[in-house]
């Protein structure tokens, strides 16, 4: 087994060892912003343009999931020849009070509902002859 | 208070379906049959507002002069204009405005397109700025994903079921069958819609919007023009082109995310319950004067999501609505007469002007089979992504 570098699938976005998300917080209003906005606050009553790194919790509750049962077009890359279904959740942070989707590892959706706790995991999304590029997921909280 | 109308004199579409032929032919199809509705020569056009498409190269993203040059370039005024599927309002709000303004009498609306095969896609290329890529790179979430995540939203919050949804799929078919200009005319069973394969759960094939090839137009004036024209024609009352209160709590695509409402104050309402509430306020009527509802059906799922969204009924109460026939054409407040998106599949910029046709054709009693008896006003909805409310209120 030749050791293929880990990459992120799209660049900083989350911390590619523990899956866990990496956005923005306002100094002035306290929201957070997944993925980042390093610019200008988008609260339309703060406008603030302090905005620094921010680590979001790692674990969530599921507002709703689903799957895809086709393959996604470009640029997904499904990996598996039949495709096999995606499974897809939208999980809700209590403290940053967002929700933020992601593929599931480890579980169909006969396994979720509206409430099951979920934590960050990573995952390999796809690879090539050099790297495995690397996204995060939701798994149930162990 | 209300705020001044201005007449649909004219209203025209080319047929739905996968036609396979340029997206010109189909606009310009559908605003001869508008032109000639209305009475009027292309000639006596002083403005065009086009809905643009982003899938036909250029002649699509300035759509108000492709189709002014396939008519005939006459120096008329032009305005091109792109909110996704709320395309077709946006262009239509173009010409009210210009008309209430005074800048012009009599303006004509056009949008089309030719749609390819399959799951919308992002533009091609490396772009991880843009949230349309990324959601398709990272977790492979298309547009029936989000549809899916809605679906068992209502599931798992009402107690919504499987026949509920493919209920919604059987009236709408049932609706548009006899409508010359959708593209499936088959009455569906439940057993078909069962039969059909998952695509994302609980939603199958069935339930789930087909892109297609199509055109609608409106010709539009000011009500002094039509007066000259016309006895007591079809008016709009109130066009909604609202954004999104932030924070935005309720996923869209195509943001991976929702907006985090940790910096305090949230909406009153989510987006979708704002977006016809403005086209009401403007008409001075209110969901309770509606006679019928033209509404977005993505998925049969999310007409559910609609008829508490534009004030039909309560939250939670959508489910009943349809099992009580009241949306059904005969009951209360008939929703997607025309057989909505289930019977058209979606030609994007077309679908909004295309709602509007619909309710003209309805408010004047020329519906044929699935004429609304008595329809003197109605109600369209639609939401383009990346933030773009789109309804518009009709009344006669």
């Amino acid at each position: 087994m030749s050791k293929k570098k880990r990459v992120a699938a799209v660049e900083g976005l989350f911390d590619l060892d523990t899956g866990q998300l990496i956005g923005t917080r306002c100094g002035d209003c306290g929201t957070v912003y997944f993925p980042r906005e390093e610019t200008l606050c988008r609260n339309p009553r703060c406008g603030g343009s302090k905005l620094e790194p921010a680590r979001l919790s790692t674990r969530g509750r599921v507002w709703s999931f689903t799957n895809s049962c086709y393959p996604p077009p470009a640029p997904y890359i499904p990996t598996t020849d039949p495709f096999e279904p995606i499974t897809i959740a939208a999980v809700e942070l209590e403290d940053e009070k967002m929700v933020v989707m992601g593929q599931v590892d480890g579980a169909s959706i006969e396994d979720l509902e509206a409430g099951t706790e979920m934590e960050i995991t990573t995952a390999v999304l796809n690879e090539d002859d050099e790297n495995q590029y690397i996204v995060w997921k939701w798994r149930k909280a162990s | 208070m209300a705020i001044e109308e201005v007449a649909v004199l004219g209203a025209g579409m080319h047929p739905w379906g996968k036609w396979g032929r340029n997206f010109v032919e189909y606009g310009v199809q559908a605003a001869k049959d508008a032109l000639a509705d209305a009475g009027l020569d292309w000639t006596d056009i002083q403005f065009v507002a086009g809905g643009d498409t982003m899938r036909n190269g250029y002649p699509g993203y300035v759509a108000g002069s492709t189709f002014a040059q396939a008519l005939g370039w006459n120096g008329v005024q032009v305005m091109s204009t792109y909110g996704a599927c709320a395309t077709g309002s946006q262009a239509i709000e173009a010409a009210r405005t210009r008309i209430l303004s005074g800048l012009c009498d009599v303006a004509l609306v056009v949008g089309a397109d030719a749609a390819p095969k399959g799951f919308f896609a992002p533009q091609a290329g490396e772009r991880p700025d843009d949230p349309d890529w990324v959601r398709f790179r990272l977790m492979g979430a298309t547009n029936p994903v989000y549809f899916g995540l809605y679906a068992r939203r209502r599931m798992e919050l009402y107690g919504a079921t499987e026949e509920d949804f493919a209920k919604v799929k059987v009236k709408n078919s049932n609706h548009g069958h006899s409508n010359p200009y959708a593209r499936y005319k088959k009455r569906f069973s439940m057993e078909d819609v069962y039969a059909s394969p998952m695509v994302s759960d609980p939603l199958r094939l069935l339930q789930i919007c087909a892109t297609s090839d199509g055109g609608a137009a409106l010709v539009l004036c000011s009500m002094d023009f039509a007066r000259k024209h016309t006895t007591d024609p079809v008016r709009i009352a109130g066009v909604s082109t609202v954004t999104p209160n932030f924070p935005q709590t309720v996923i869209d695509f195509p943001g991976i995310s929702t907006d985090s409402a940790a910096g305090g104050r949230v909406p009153d309402a989510p987006f979708k319950d704002t977006i016809a509430k403005e086209a009401y306020e403007q008409s001075g009527l209110g969901p309770e004067d509606m006679s019928l509802a033209e509404v977005y059906d993505l998925s049969s799922a999310l007409e559910l999501d609609w008829y508490e969204n534009i004030g039909l009924c309560k939250p939670g109460e959508a489910e009943k609505l349809l099992n009580d026939g009241e949306t059904t054409i005969g009951g209360r407040i008939p929703v997607n007469a025309s057989g909505g998106l289930g019977c058209f599949g979606e030609a994007i910029p077309a679908q909004a002007i295309a709602q509007v046709c619909e309710l003209t054709w309805q408010l004047r009693g020329q519906a044929g089979e699935r004429q609304v008896e008595g329809a003197r006003t109605g109600v369209t909805a639609n939401q383009g992504l990346f933030g773009h409310g789109s309804s518009v209120v009709v009344k006669r």
